[in-house]
């Protein structure tokens, strides 16, 4: 059995992970501060590709990196690189797909997150850097791993989008998922049994990790002790 | 070491206005609750932004709206004791302090680090989380947190409002200790006017996020000056008045004639009684008048009378006093029956409407806030039960807790 599926389904996700990664927390970090009606309209726009059709995702990425697209002609002219039909067009495709996954539940987790904390560090002299990456992340990594893992299994998960603009060739743009339904279509059923059988395996080892992890990271309630105040003191 | 501090902020229809100035020395904010005092903190850690005004620390200009300044909280050297604390849930309480103290060298780091936990009574705590500590030790950890931060200015947000009743006591004398060893000005935020009275020597009061003139505690205590100023100081009577002469008044709620220890100003709009100034005598006399028995109840160590002035039938609805005596002096009275209270002339204390906010620049029409406070004290709700006594929300809680303070 060739691996390269395999392989590439795992570099694609990967790459596109770590993309996610950084932009979906950014993302997350700078619209929590604007206004109102600004993070409104944000928030939609950037939540869009998760409710989308992968189809109408892979539809207009064609579009745009297509070599008649704006971006994907511009890019043909300077580089003489074609971003379709191509082992990395995928990594464009997952990305966008995913980023949604790492943008909400990143936001989830800092709009949880407690800003005492981040006002006492600051008055503590400690820069905002610093306290974000020492403070804020570390007590919203429960949110950002969960955030980072489902992105993962969705960017290995990918079909419809990543279909459309890597089609399927053998041993240079097939990924597990097209390699399934390829085999499928051939009626070669031994085979897509096989890939079937690895999905599933992939699958069920994030879930466990995901868990584990969860597990690990579980800590004993917040860092004040239940803050009575005065107004319940009455009431007792 | 000094600061001073004149900022107005708007939120919304909150309007703030606060204007002090205090040296070397612990002043507290008294103020109920949502009337500003918090947010004063955050204005002069720099956590919030003032619309105007100015805030000089020790000679250093923090903010100056003309000026254009506006120093990030970590330039200000202002230390803040958050009321949860805000320790570093990832960090043990080493970390919490350590990372402080990061830019120091490693071997003035760790002497720093002993010399704090030795201060604070750390030892041994060192590689505790947090959410394993008890709520005075995460109060040391916090404390001890700010003062390796080497800062000019503390300021405690109602440090002991989150501990149990019990508790308050040894974590105040604790704290008490504690900032006398720390040589700068320290600010004390603080509803609980007993708290302020035993910790603190000079006073600010809040009252709808405007704050009064700085004064003595003991000042506050005697002579409140304001109404705001003497319902925080836990005087509960309180009345209307008309100016008869120089010393006598007419208290308008409770129909009743006062002589008063000292001359009644201009500016005098309100007398109040506290509740222990309050006497039973047998008959009429020198500021003596004629009460009806509404309610009697038990306290701890005292009884409390409600009491309406005027005989049975001819009292006024609204205009209930509060009485507090020694259980032995009340005995035998029931409620429904009618007696004499007296008050001395120097326990009547004349009490001005307030002090005046200034509004910042481009809001020209005052706050709907005020308006609605002006209404609520022409219209003078009941005296009986504090919960009723003043119609603001606020208030309201602020007399609750009043209630649970002298309970405890």
């Amino acid at each position: 059995m060739d691996l390269f599926p395999l392989y590439n389904s795992l570099r694609v996700a990967a790459i596109s992970t770590v993309i996610t990664f950084f932009t979906g927390i950014a993302a997350a970090y700078y619209i929590a501060k604007t206004p109102r009606v600004v993070k409104g309209i944000l928030d939609c726009v950037l939540t869009l590709p998760m409710v989308l059709p992968p189809t109408v995702v892979g539809f207009f990425l064609l579009k745009t990196i297509g070599p008649l697209g704006p971006v994907g002609s511009r890019v043909l002219e300077l580089f003489g690189a074609r971003l379709v039909m191509v082992w990395y067009s995928a990594i464009f495709a997952t990305t966008i797909v995913t980023f949604p996954l790492m943008y909400r539940t990143a936001r989830g987790a800092f709009e949880a997150f407690d800003e005492t904390l981040l006002y006492s560090g600051q008055t503590l002299g400690l820069s905002n850097t610093y306290l974000f990456w020492r403070v804020m992340m570390p007590n919203c990594r429960q949110g950002i791993l969960a955030g980072t893992v489902l992105a993962f299994a969705r960017a290995l998960g990918e079909y419809g989008a990543t279909t459309m603009v890597t089609g399927y060739i053998p041993g240079r743009t097939a990924t597990i998922s097209t390699t399934v339904y390829q085999f499928w279509r051939e009626g070669n059923d031994a085979l897509a049994y096989r890939w079937v059988g690895v999905n599933l395996i992939i699958s069920a080892a994030v879930l466990i990790v995901v868990n584990l992890l969860e597990n690990r990271y579980r800590q004993p309630g917040r860092a004040a002790k239940d803050v009575l105040s005065d107004e319940e003191d009455v009431i007792r | 070491m000094t600061i001073s501090v004149d900022i107005r902020k708007r939120m919304g229809d909150f309007l703030l206005d606060v204007n002090f100035e205090t040296g070397n020395e612990v002043l507290a904010l008294l103020g109920a609750s949502g009337c500003g005092k918090s947010m004063t903190l955050m204005c002069l850690a720099g956590v919030l932004k003032p619309d105007e005004g100015r805030i000089v620390l020790d000679g250093r200009v923090l903010f100056d709206s003309r000026g254009g300044i506006n120093l990030p909280p970590q330039e200000r050297r202002v230390g803040l004791l958050f009321q949860n604390y805000a320790l570093f849930p990832n960090m043990t309480v080493e970390g919490n302090i350590l990372t402080v103290l990061r830019k120091e060298r490693r071997e003035r780091r760790r002497e720093k680090l002993a010399a704090l936990l030795e201060k604070f009574y750390l030892q041994g705590l060192e590689s505790h989380y947090p959410s394993q500590l008890s709520g005075g030790q995460q109060q040391r950890v916090a404390l001890a947190r700010i003062l390796a931060s080497d800062p000019s200015l503390v300021m405690l947000d109602e440090p002991l409002s989150a501990l149990d009743t019990y508790l308050r006591w040894q974590l105040e004398a604790e704290l008490v200790r504690l900032l006398e060893q720390f040589e700068g000005t320290t600010l004390y935020v603080s509803h609980n006017r007993s708290e302020v009275y035993r910790i603190c020597r000079k006073v600010c009061v809040m009252h709808q996020g405007i704050s009064d003139p700085v004064c003595g505690v003991a000042e506050l205590f005697e002579k409140p000056g304001t109404l705001p100023a003497a319902l925080l100081s836990g005087c509960q009577n309180y009345s209307r008045i008309e100016r008869l002469s120089p010393r006598t008044v007419s208290a308008l709620d409770w129909g009743v004639e006062l002589t008063c220890g000292d001359d009644v100003t201009e500016d005098s709009r309100y007398i109040g009684v506290r509740a222990h100034s309050l006497n039973i005598i047998g008959g009429p006399g020198e500021n003596a008048f004629a009460c009806n028995v509404l309610r009697k109840a038990e306290d701890v160590f005292e009884t409390i009378l409600i009491v309406s002035p005027g005989t049975n039938g001819s009292g006024r609805a609204n205009s209930n006093i509060r009485i507090e005596l020694p259980k032995d002096a009340v005995r035998d009275i029931r409620e429904g029956d009618d007696l004499w209270v007296t008050v001395r002339p120097d326990d009547v204390m004349l009490l001005r409407h307030r002090a005046p906010a200034r509004i910042p620049a481009g809001h020209g029409v005052p706050p709907p806030g005020r308006e609605r406070i002006s209404r609520s004290e022409k219209q003078k709700a009941p005296g009986d039960i504090p919960a009723e006594k003043p119609k603001d929300a606020d208030c309201a809680v602020f007399q609750a807790k009043q209630e649970k303070s002298r309970a405890g």
